[in-house]
């Protein structure tokens, strides 16, 4: 394809070289060719991605269209679509056909975008490998022996895979960022509650944000200027005006104070991986950028404190899933009991059923306070550390994940080495910041990502740095081997 | 031995908005099975609970009538169990900090001492639906219609000593809420319910017994029955040796009698937290500085206050009070009229009242306007109508608009006050019953209201009594 990335789809389209029905004819074929291998969507909407191109060709035609008209997308399972089935990843949903868009869906459909299908996840957004979902594990385009990430691994892999140009995702504790650093791709997960999470079904409200994953950092914040914004459906949904992402990309970052935190250079980080975020951090001088050390001395709490808020309040959110309403529903229930124990034992996965069990276990009577409480304490004393922080520099670098993609089946029998996989993302979600991964190099040919970390409401200016490392370098233009 | 019994009421007040406390969805009642239920009712995946901003001046308003503090920062907390009729798996409640806290109310059981109950809280939260377990063929039918209702939980402390004090509290929040214009308290229809926890200790003793909760009580009936059968039921466990067992109870209204429905060992762990979704409610001085000041008067000054100004007893008082347009239309017939404001409390309370009943209407809201019934009380007052000829004019003005001057006028109803043709009855009719004047005059008083019969007869009832009464005596003992 000779226009990878969104921002080259943009003017290929605005000159007619090619219609917005040709480029999603073109990713249509090529998952119908090579997605049975990746495994990367659950639901390919064809004629409906088809329908929206010719409209969107129409809007063109006319000289009307935006900076999103006639780009395809492909949409995390997360979000509920109207009439297009919306699993989560999950058995429980397999059948579930939602009546309404969600928030982000509206907007996009509104900005013209051409939603090619539903990505793979992890069920529920519980994982890290992408090895949870009830539709198969994912492949990671790099190495078909190793996962892409999660928990929007689907979306993460068919962006590496050249399915999309562009998905959407969701980020509870990494779940953008990693899997976007173990498929070479860039992804941001915004400040939380810039983007509404109406319609994007709950992991953990506190948490959850959704945001963009493309190729490049400019072409997520074309999207995230598309996806933010007050909607009056969250309660939790920041009433402010956004920020423009998009026009301050290519800002001069000379004297731009970059922070290197010393826990995301600990024994636990692959040497290859800070030898790649040396590199980052030399490009990054060179752009006029200094760079100084700084600690975040309670990020060593955050993955203990993120397992208890998450599941704790996960297993309050899917607790809706009983069997009476929607979803699925156990055969011939002998009584209510009955009804309940089954429908859920059927229908939710391994992990799900840990983490329910685990935020079940923290919430109760005599552990509240040593468990959930404390949890809650210690987001405070997280927050803290980068408030502080924030006032000695403008970002922080750090490395997305500890290693490269690790082989399918690796971690899945070691939960607590799959959760340290989250490492050096999960902090950001428990102090409700925004944070982006972008390719940063390549170990033995799988992908490196590097995390750049702002205070909240700064995307512009993250996105900005990333726009501006990526014009020097071409980790993020690099594609798998077909 | 002598029991004291101890009794704390949770009080489920359903608030009277439009839609639900967290959709869109109307809270009317009696609309066909889920058709007032979308999808934030339904808890469908990906939706969100959006305040119903309408709510919290109602909780506050509440809270300043019942000298509560008013939290000015509080949160919403999940209350996490599973039931088919709440589709979330957790009900949105308050747990830490109720929008309303510490207060207390004051009323009257049996005289005018004023007995005193501290409110420990009062807090928002949602209804669940509706389980129906018949028509189903051994299946259970859910109405989610009521889901997400409004809800205000009021707790009293266990400052209740009778079951008749209950009755009293309970009867006083819920004159106080309809006050207030919080809550339309139809028990009937369930907006107003009571749970009530129950225990005894011996009468010389301060330390409280092991309760029991009564859960679902909706009528004040109900309330006091149940009471009393729990009551006796602990005693008489007491005093065969046995020990109270704490534990949740229902009562069958059908049998008298309260029966278990889960122990304290089964009582859900529902694993409270504060609700992710939701932001804290934040109410400022200034709000609560307006809203105290657009306060009605309250029933209790309103019953002081007509005690002293109209000079009605407190019972009188106390009943016209029990709702505010009651004790309006009271107070507009006595602008209206120029009858004194006992004898208008006697009518409304009487003959207005049970005519109302009868046909099941509320006083203040029959064909009998309060000008109507004002110029019909001064009528009496001004002697141009007996109060029995009074009854019939009320009759004939019930059934038509007619005023009772309209109606006297027509049938020829005013009273006869005109001595000298009240006494040319007389005479007559002294000289066609010799006997009984006879009788009369050897002593034998009763025979009088013979006399006071024959009068009203020949005047169709429209001689006033008074003066038919003074009459009659000099006439029978002069002549």
């Amino acid at each position: 394809m000779e226009f990878k990335t969104l921002t080259q789809q943009r003017s290929a389209l605005d000159t007619g070289q090619i219609s917005a029905v040709e480029l999603t004819q073109y990713y249509l074929d090529r998952i119908k060719q090579q997605d049975d291998t990746i495994n990367s969507f659950i639901t390919v909407t064809e004629s409906h991605a088809l329908a929206q191109a010719k409209a969107a060709d129409a809007v063109i035609a006319a000289n009307k269209q935006g900076p999103l008209t006639g780009i395809p997308l492909a949409q995390k399972d997360i979000f509920c679509t109207q009439g297009i089935k919306t699993t989560c990843g999950s058995k429980m949903l397999d059948n579930f056909l939602p009546p309404y868009d969600a928030t982000v869906v509206k907007k996009l459909d509104a900005a013209g975008m051409v939603m090619l299908g539903k990505t793979n996840m992890d069920e529920f957004a519980m994982g890290s490998s992408n090895e949870t979902s009830y539709y198969g594990a994912v492949k990671n385009p790099w190495d078909h022996s190793c996962v892409p990430g999660g928990s929007s691994g689907g979306a993460a892999a068919c962006i590496a895979a050249g399915f999309t140009p562009v998905a959407t995702g969701s980020d509870t504790g990494g779940s953008i960022r990693q899997p976007a650093a173990l498929c070479g791709i860039t992804g941001i997960k915004p400040t939380y509650g810039l983007v509404s999470r109406y319609g994007m079904i709950a992991f953990a409200s506190s948490l959850d944000q959704a945001g963009p994953m493309a190729h490049t950092a400019q072409d997520c914040a074309h999207v995230l200027a598309a996806m933010c914004g007050y909607d009056n459906n969250d309660s939790t949904s920041l009433n402010r005006t956004c920020d423009d992402v998009t026009s301050s990309l290519d800002s001069d970052i000379k004297g731009l104070k970059v922070g290197l935190p010393k826990p995301f250079f600990d024994d636990a980080l692959n040497p290859l991986i800070a030898a790649c975020l040396d590199e980052v951090k030399a490009t990054l001088e060179k752009l006029g950028a200094t760079c100084v050390d700084v600690d975040l001395p309670n990020m060593h709490l955050s993955v203990p404190a993120y397992y208890i808020v998450a599941p704790a309040e996960a297993s309050s959110n899917l607790s809706r899933y009983d069997g009476v309403r929607f979803g699925y529903r156990c055969e011939n229930p002998k009584s209510l009991d009955d009804l309940y124990c089954r429908t859920r034992a059927e229908g939710f996965g391994a992990e799900v059923k840990r983490r329910i069990i685990v935020g079940t276990y923290a919430l109760s009577a005599g552990f509240y306070e040593a468990y959930y409480r404390k949890a809650r304490r210690i987001r405070t004393l997280i927050s803290n550390d980068f408030t502080r922080v924030f006032e000695q520099v403008d970002v922080l670098l750090g490395p997305t994940t500890p290693t490269t993609a690790f082989k399918l089946g690796e971690k899945t029998q070691d939960p607590v080495s799959m959760y340290l996989n989250d490492i050096y993302t999960i902090a950001v979600n428990l102090a409700g910041l925004p944070a982006l991964s972008a390719p940063a190099g390549f170990i033995s040919g799988m992908p490196v990502g590097l995390q750049l970390i702002g205070p909240a409401f700064s995307e512009a200016k993250l996105l900005n740095v990333a726009h501006r490392y990526q014009q020097v370098t071409d980790h993020h233009l690099q594609s798998p081997n077909q | 031995m002598s029991w004291q019994v101890v009794i704390g009421l949770e009080i489920h007040v359903q608030l009277n908005t439009q839609s639900k406390l967290f959709s869109g969805s109307s809270t009317r009642y009696g609309g066909e099975p889920n058709t007032q239920a979308d999808w934030i009712d339904c808890a469908l995946p990906g939706t969100l609970p959006k305040l119903n901003q309408a709510v919290i001046p109602k909780a506050i308003k509440f809270g300043l009538a019942t000298n509560s503090r008013i939290n000015q920062y509080c949160e919403f907390a999940r209350k996490n169990y599973f039931y088919p009729d709440l589709p979330k798996g957790y009900q949105t409640s308050q747990l830490d900090k109720p929008i309303v806290e510490d207060g207390f109310i004051r009323f009257c059981v049996d005289d005018a001492n004023e007995k005193k109950v501290r409110i420990e809280r009062a807090h928002l939260e949602e209804d669940a639906g509706k389980s129906l377990h018949e028509d189903f063929h051994g299946m259970s039918g859910i109405d989610l219609n009521r889901a997400g209702t409004p809800l205000i939980e009021i707790v009293t402390a266990p400052d209740i000593r009778s079951a008749k004090e209950a009755v009293a509290c309970l009867k006083t929040i819920h004159t106080l809420v309809r006050y207030l214009d919080i809550s339309d308290a139809n028990m009937q229809e369930g907006s107003f319910r009571c749970d009530v926890n129950v225990s005894v200790m011996p009468s010389d003793s301060d330390t409280f017994g092991t309760r029991c909760e009564i859960k679902n009580l909706n009528s004040f009936k109900f309330v006091e029955e149940a009471i009393a059968v729990e009551t006796e039921r602990q005693i008489d466990l007491l005093e065969s040796g046995h020990t109270i067992a704490q534990e949740t109870r229902l009562y069958s209204p059908e049998r008298k009698e309260t029966k278990a429905m889960r122990s304290k060992a089964d009582a859900h762990d529902y694993r409270y937290f504060v609700c992710p979704d939701l932001l804290p409610i934040i109410v400022s001085d200034e709000e609560i500085a307006t809203l105290k000041a657009a306060l009605p008067e309250l029933p209790r000054a309103k019953r002081q206050r007509f005690v002293k100004d109209f000079a009605l007893t407190d019972y009188d008082a106390q009943r016209l009070t029990e709702t505010k347009p009651l004790a309006d239309f009271f107070e507009d017939v006595v602008k209206a009229s120029k009858a004194n404001a006992k004898l208008v409390a006697n009518w409304i309370l009487g003959t207005l009242m049970s005519a109302a009943n009868d046909e099941n209407l509320d006083a203040y809201a029959t064909p009998i306007s309060a000008e109507r019934l004002g110029l019909l009380l001064t009528r009496i007052e001004d002697n141009t109508l007996s109060g029995k000829i009074a009854k019939t004019v009320f009759a004939k003005m019930w059934e038509s608009e007619l005023s009772a001057d309209e109606i006297i006028e027509q049938e020829g109803l005013k009273q006869i006050t005109d001595t000298s043709a009240i006494e040319a009855i007389i005479d007559d009719i002294i000289k066609a019953n010799p006997a009984q004047v006879e009788q009369y005059r050897s002593g034998k008083d009763k025979i009088f209201g013979f006399f006071v019969g024959q009068v009203m007869k020949a005047t169709k009832g429209q001689a006033a009594p008074a003066q038919v009464n003074q009459l009659l005596k000099a006439k029978l003992s002069t002549s």
